[in-house]
């Protein structure tokens, strides 16, 4: 039941990111794609547990080895995507807006 | 923290990236919808830290302080340039930390087939998704060679590699354990599986592989979201995963193929162009300064030529003078030109352009005809009227930008040599060209110094 329960929740998410993401302009495809990477860094939240209440020691390792990993992606996938995004200005606030 | 506590934190954050991605929908909501996106991984983050079940906090401090560095100065310091090889590398990280997650899984609870199956899944994706974004990463930056590599045996080879997979995949899944030979057997053909995908595409699909491997580290959450019965980690990578596959489409739509063809077959092995012949009518910085003067609309279609000579601060600059002088200016932006979705987008807002002189293929176009000069900087294929005309062209059938449609073209290239694919354009003969030849961020400086002078 667990299983048909999760995907279920597959089948919407799935559909849902195809409505969200088929609207976003062609200009921000790029900003678009290190975001969505850091939001793959998602996988950090499966690698807090991963070592679940066992301790072994090869767990705790390859636990932290993911922890390690998606954290780079999270961490950097959101900074870039602002980096990138802060550069998109408009034609009126050109003036303001001085180097990137 | 109980677990309803715990699963209601991550309905917050899902509901957050949702917001996020939709308001990535326009530039002028884009960092808000990074921030609120933000916010919710960190909402995540935190009430996972309230479960009991997580890693000795000593460990996860150390991973984080040692990924957040990485991250936070990989993001700081990249060019703009550069931005595809870093994503490469952030989607193989995903991957890879996707694989071990579901590795580390098997250490942790009992293990059901269909837990075995799941787990079994993120090892096949992640580790696809690592090394394949490995070579993308090494053709990108060109520290390989960014030509496809295909040899003789290569579907046989995959073939017997898939195979493999398959049988170790059942084998494994009918006796789960963290200790069963073929875990490893596994995970290693998974990583060959990986390189041997990516190696046989060339350089100028890049675009679409990195699409594909960015829906492809979302599936590898996804599935360890199944193996580790994590709600967030299924919603979250699939969301990722459509926004790959989307662009994917959109990639091979805009060339004109289908994913097979991009990832199957080396590129323009079978067809030759036809030999076009002409005259190329050179001209000189000066009678372009004239033309352009005189010009009541303006568009510039760059191409990864421009992002190599890094012109595009003094095209912003030429940009500018004409419009101060009447003209109405816009840069036309083929989905494929540069090296990944929206690439050239992101190095012209770099330089100041505003995104609202930003314009696509499709709205271009239609009204090239009352364009009076197109001037194209380091884009070939993307403007070459064969994939029109020519049957026998590679990219023939390929939407282009509709150049020669205008009423004066400059064609801005180093010397005579055909683009990526080898094809000849007969755009350089055509009557209304004129080819302005050098490197183009000197050509376009001396434009602009007759603009002041």
């Amino acid at each position: 039941m667990e299983a048909i329960f999760l995907a279920f929740v597959l089948m919407l998410s799935i559909f849902l990111g195809f409505e969200l993401i088929s609207k976003v302009p062609a200009t921000l495809h790029t900003p678009l794609m290190s975001g969505a990477n850091a939001i793959s860094g998602i996988t950090l939240v499966g690698a807090l547990t991963s070592a679940g209440s066992g301790l072994e020691q090869v767990a705790v390792v390859l636990g932290a080895l993911a922890v390690l990993f998606a954290t780079i992606n999270v961490v950097g996938g959101y900074l870039v995507t602002n980096r990138m995004l802060s550069m998109f200005k408009k034609k009126d606030d050109k003036a303001a807006g001085g180097g990137a | 923290m109980s677990l309803e506590l715990i699963n209601v934190g991550y309905i917050i954050a899902a509901v957050l990236f949702i917001f996020g991605l939709k308001l990535l929908g326009s530039p002028a909501t884009a960092v808000r919808g990074n921030t609120l996106s933000a916010a919710g991984m960190l909402i995540a983050i935190v009430v996972t830290l309230f479960s009991k079940d997580i890693l000795p906090v000593q460990w996860i401090l150390g991973a984080v302080i040692v990924g957040g560095i990485i991250g936070a100065l990989t993001a700081q310091r990249v060019a703009m340039t550069s931005m595809p090889e870093m994503v490469a590398l952030f989607n193989g990280s995903g991957g890879i930390a996707s694989l071990l997650v579901g590795w580390a899984a098997l250490y942790s609870m009992e293990v059901s087939t269909f837990t075995a199956f799941t787990i079994v899944l993120s090892i096949l994706i992640g580790g696809v998704t690592f090394s394949g974004s490995l070579i993308a990463w090494g053709k990108l930056s060109e520290v390989m060679n960014s030509r496809a590599i295909v040899f003789g045996a290569q579907r046989i080879v995959n073939a017997l590699i898939l195979l493999g997979l398959i049988v170790c995949g059942v084998l494994f899944c009918m006796n789960p354990s963290a200790d069963s030979p073929y875990l490893y057997a596994i995970i290693a053909l998974s990583l060959v599986f990986g390189v041997m995908a990516v190696i046989p595409i060339g350089g100028a699909d890049m675009p679409v592989v990195i699409s594909l491997l960015n829906s492809y580290s979302g599936l590898a959450a996804c599935a360890a979201g199944f193996a580790i019965n994590n709600n967030i980690l299924i919603v979250a990578g699939s969301l990722v995963g459509a926004a790959g596959i989307i662009l994917t489409n959109i990639m091979c739509k805009a060339m004109n193929r289908s994913l097979a063809n991009v990832l199957f077959s080396g590129f323009g092995a079978v067809k030759t162009a036809t030999k076009v012949e002409g005259e190329v009518k050179p001209i000189v910085a000066e009678d372009a300064f004239l033309i352009l003067e005189a010009a009541s609309s303006v568009t510039f279609v760059p191409g990864y030529g421009m992002a190599v000579a890094q012109a595009q601060h003094v095209v912003r600059e030429l940009g500018d003078l004409l419009e101060a002088n009447g003209a109405e200016v816009t840069y036309a932006i083929h989905p494929v030109a540069g090296r990944m979705p929206g690439h050239m987008n992101v190095l012209l807002a770099e330089a100041n352009v505003p995104y609202d002189q930003l314009v696509e293929m499709d709205d271009i176009n239609p009204r090239m005809s009352n364009v009076d000069v197109a001037v194209v900087i380091g884009a070939n294929d993307v403007v070459n009227p064969a994939a029109r005309n020519d049957e026998n062209s590679p990219i023939y059938g390929m939407p282009i930008i509709n150049v020669d449609e205008a009423r004066t073209v400059f064609v801005l290239k180093r010397s005579m040599s055909s683009g990526f694919s080898g094809v000849d354009n007969p755009l350089f003969f055509g009557e209304n060209t004129r080819m302005l030849f050098g490197d183009a961020k000197e050509s376009i400086a001396s434009v602009v110094a007759e603009f002041k002078g």
